[in-house]
């Protein structure tokens, strides 16, 4: 993976770029001896490690407004970091470049409970804001499954999902507000406690912008009353076609459930060696569906649910008796990851999603793909929305193991894309799927997102080397090579 | 009138656009017009029609997801997805008749333009929510694409927001992906009686804060109720505030009860509209049918803070006793009718949402010569306007297209 060329003479002036910092952000928060900048030498992507030039830890906006236009003023690039949960490397520092950390922003400033809405800071963890609320029977809906350390500012940097968001939508569909500064510094706030900012919708594509367009400094998020009631049905199928059947006759039906996951024969396998959860080892798929809302709704969804289950050829079939049963419906899958640990030194997620309809061609290709880079793979699959996380097993130690596992990965993202999905629903572009962008997307599409990365940071000062494969001057993408009277008239039908 | 352009496909678009940056003629877009009092008024010499770049392109149910070319009648899809017992979430309004058009006329991509949502924002959001993925043109006469045709996606940066309630001012869209979501099997609707607005929003606000999962939550004052066509509220006498819910049979049973339970305790006679009476209900809401008649007042609307509703209003009312309101969205949307003034009342109005806790307010309907004297959409702190602007020129440097239809000069 390649970063952009380390600026020497940006290099070069680093104490002097500390000092000025240290005037901004006093006392510990600006961090430049080895050892402690260690701690932020890489995100969720572990492959990836660079120590930042320096770490600067700000305690309110002005003093982010301050840091980042200095940065402006001199060049310097600035790498945004939640709690670095990220695994696309979206928080990998920059040799030449501030890494700015927004943990010391974990306060929870307002809960409106009439207005359904809690105000907070971009350091409070995702789980943290439902810990907030839940006394008073609230939640906060998406729940990625980092929920435990991930922040929402950067849940909103990667417009994060979760199991749930097929029925609660993701980060985007849940903030009604943020406040954020921009690389020059100027602090704008978009949204609030109402619904629909006016003008463009720039809360929207900040949203998702993976820490490219402005740096969030508050949150305002809609709080939900929990549902009252949550049941799961577990059904084992023969074949992964029978198991996408039946996710389709589902929804077909009129039914979004809360969660809906399926898992292939080895993730089940993996998980049940592992946490013991009850899951049957002889079927191909498995799909565990979550039932949600008030308990008369529930009951009568599951009745629909069992059915289409049987009719789709389930050949074991559970619905879950009690709170006990349900969570260990689910201990097995939230167990996944580590259970595939369990059973290689390493693996890699992936995170494409496709069209439902395509998962037995894609597992059958998929296969073919195992076979031809000699790796495992297991699959784990949020199949109410498509989104698939394909593990693949490796040995780092093993050399050259590591780069096939990534050809691999990139071998079934091309294949996501191929049947009409796109390179990743939740985890984000960064630097993992950064050079597979024109896969997905033509130079033209790939310029205009480009523009709008110069309308909101002219320098690419702000993040630079993620999301984008080639970076490209504003000049040079803002040109416009315009024919004054070379185009001809358009032949266009008109009146 | 401008000389119109027909285009019947994406190349074309390009073609045109691309001339008319060369040449320097900005150019109108529009459908069928249904919405063209919404916003400033505008003159070009040339206009764009994508009305006729009509059509599904892909529509398979169990994907939840729809392709189809932005002129296409939003009253079509509604009868296509329909069929499938499918739905826009989003609940597009048909605000034709407002401005004294005919009904249904709206088409996809004047609901995009204008990021429309009915009572169901609250809950599922708004076309904003929905859109996945787009073709289109850019001012600069280049076709590109953003977003995707799946439901789930966070490639790149998220282009679809963006175009929504652009007014088109970014890109000319020749080509959409929808979300849709099963419709609910049946809907009823709670009503309570004889509320004033306050105790009203705080009834809206118990339940939209009990886990009855509502749908709908909407107060219409005395001067309102009075003019619906359903009986029940028509003849109320008093003011009826309307708590919508969906679901399955069993389940909206089941849930309506637990309302009426909670709400026992305000005290108010209760009832509850069944089917098509819900139904029309809800459509009188969406579409503001309300305030249709008399068109020479002017009419704001204003989106807040939902327990802000009651004391915004309560302002201007004083203020301007002729002031005629309801709202939707538990409070956080605010229709306001009042009679015609040069500046619309926009000081009024915009003063007091600023002094109730923010928000923003759109003059929604006027006559032309006012709305091109006061600013349509709610201003913008300078920061927050010049940040617009670079993204504006991000997409259409040469300010070609509907120049002017958001911000003066932009």
């Amino acid at each position: 993976m390649l970063m952009p060329a380390p600026e020497q003479d940006i290099i070069a002036q680093r104490l002097d770029l500390i000092a000025a910092l240290r005037r901004i952000v006093p006392g510990e928060g600006v961090i430049a001896d080895e050892t402690s900048l260690r701690a932020f030498e890489c995100d969720g992507l572990t492959a990836y490690r660079q120590l930042p030039l320096v770490a600067v830890l700000p305690s309110n906006v002005q003093q982010v407004a301050e840091v980042m236009k200095l940065c402006n003023e001199r060049g310097v690039k600035i790498v945004p970091r939640g709690a670095g949960t990220s695994l696309s490397g979206g928080a990998l520092p920059l040799a030449d470049g501030v890494l700015l950390g927004l943990g010391k922003f974990n306060k929870v400033l307002d809960i409106d409970w009439d207005n359904r809405c809690a105000v907070v800071q971009p350091g409070v963890t995702n789980l943290g804001i439902t810990r907030a609320v839940e006394h008073r029977g609230f939640y906060y809906a998406p729940d990625p499954s980092s929920q435990i350390a991930c922040t929402i500012g950067g849940n909103v940097a990667e417009n994060s999902g979760g199991v749930h968001c097929l029925k609660y939508g993701l980060t985007t569909n849940n903030i009604l507000g943020v406040e954020m500064v921009l690389m020059n510094g100027d602090i704008v706030r978009l949204g609030g406690k109402h619904l629909d900012a006016e003008g463009y919708d720039l809360m929207g594509i900040i949203c998702g912008s993976e820490g490219l367009l402005g740096v969030i400094t508050e949150v305002t998020v809609r709080i939900l009353p929990k549902p009252t009631t949550q049941r799961a049905v577990l059904a084992g199928f023969p074949t992964s076609e029978s198991a996408g059947n039946c996710v389709a006759k589902i929804i077909a039906s009129g039914i979004i459930p809360g969660g809906m996951e399926m898992m292939d024969r080895p993730a089940i396998h993996a998980a049940e060696d592992f946490v013991h959860a009850g899951y049957p080892r002889d079927v191909e798929a498995l799909l565990i569906i979550e039932l949600d809302g008030p308990p008369a709704e529930v009951d009568d969804l599951l009745l629909r649910v069992k059915e289409i289950a049987e009719r789709c050829g389930s050949v074991s079939l559970r619905v879950s008796q009690n709170e006990d049963e349900r969570l260990a419906f689910w201990a097995g899958r939230k167990a996944a990851f580590p259970a595939v640990g369990r059973i290689s030194p390493d693996y890699l997620c992936m995170d494409g999603t496709i069209p439902r309809k395509t998962l037995p061609l894609v597992l059958t290709r998929m296969g073919q793909l195992s076979e031809k880079h000699g790796l495992r793979v297991a699959n784990v699959f949020h199949a109410g929305d498509g989104n698939l996380h394909p593990l693949i097993l490796y040995d780092a130690n093993n050399p050259g193991e590591l780069a096939r596992a990534e050809e691999f990965g990139a071998d079934i993202l091309r294949l996501c894309v191929e049947v009409g999905g796109v390179l990743t629903g939740e985890h984000g572009v960064g630097v993992e799927k950064r050079d597979l962008m024109p896969a997905m997307f033509s130079e033209e599409d790939l310029a205009q997102q480009q523009r709008v990365k110069c309308a909101f940071d002219p320098s690419h000062r702000l993040n630079p080397g993620k999301v984008f494969p080639v970076l490209h001057r504003c000049a040079e993408l803002g040109r416009m090579h315009v024919h004054k009277g070379q185009l001809a008239f358009p032949d266009l039908p008109r009146f | 009138m401008p000389e119109t352009f027909i285009p019947s496909g994406t190349t074309d678009v390009a073609d045109l656009i691309k001339w008319a940056a060369a040449e320097g003629k900005p150019l109108s877009l529009h459908g069928h017009r249904s919405k063209a009092g919404l916003g400033r008024p505008a003159q070009t010499e040339y206009a764009l029609d994508i009305g006729r770049l009509s059509g599904i392109l892909d529509y398979e149910p169990a994907e939840l997801v729809l392709t189809l070319r932005p002129g296409t009648l939003v009253s079509d899809v509604e009868k296509l997805l329909g069929a499938s017992h499918q739905m826009l979430a989003f609940e597009p309004p048909d605000y034709g008749p407002l401005w004294g058009g005919a009904a249904a006329r709206g088409t996809i991509g004047g609901a995009i333009g204008c990021n429309l949502a009915g009572p169901r924002r609250f809950k599922s959001g708004a076309v904003r929510d929905h859109l996945l993925g787009f073709t289109g043109v850019s001012g600069r006469g280049e076709i590109f694409k953003a977003g995707a045709k799946v439901v789930k996606n966070v490639t790149g940066y998220d282009l679809p927001k963006l175009v929504c309630g652009a007014y088109g001012t970014l890109v000319a869209l020749t080509e959409v992906t929808l979300k849709v979501l099963p419709a609910p099997e049946k809907t009823r609707t709670v009503l309570i009686f004889g509320l004033d607005d306050t105790k009203a929003i705080q009834a809206l606000s118990a339940a939209a804060t009990s886990p009855h999962e509502v749908a709908g939550l909407a107060h219409l004052p005395a001067g309102i109720a009075a003019q619906s066509g359903i009986a029940y509220v028509a003849r109320a006498g008093t003011s009826v505030t309307a708590i919508r819910v969906e679901g399955t049979e069993v389940s909206v049973k089941a849930r309506c009860e637990a309302l009426r339970d909670l709400l026992v305790s305000v005290g108010a006679p209760l009832e509850e509209l069944h089917s098509m009476n819900s139904a029309w209900l809800w459509r009188e809401i969406r579409d503001v049918a309300a305030f249709v008649l008399p068109q020479d007042r002017v009419l704001w609307r204003i989106s807040v803070a939902p327990m802000s509703g009651p004391s915004v209003t309560a302002a201007i009312a004083q203020a301007q006793p002729d002031a005629q309101f309801f709202y939707d969205w538990a409070g956080g949307l605010v229709w306001l009718t009042l009679p015609p003034a040069e500046d619309a009342h926009a000081a009024l109005v915009r003063s007091t949402v600023a002094g109730n806790g923010g928000g923003h307010a759109t003059l929604f309907r006027a006559d032309a010569a006012t709305r091109a004297a006061v600013p349509v959409f709610q201003p913008q702190p300078e920061a927050l306007a010049a940040l617009s602007r670079r993204v504006k020129d991000s997409f259409d440097p040469m300010n070609i297209l509907n120049p002017g239809r958001m911000v003066a000069g932009t």
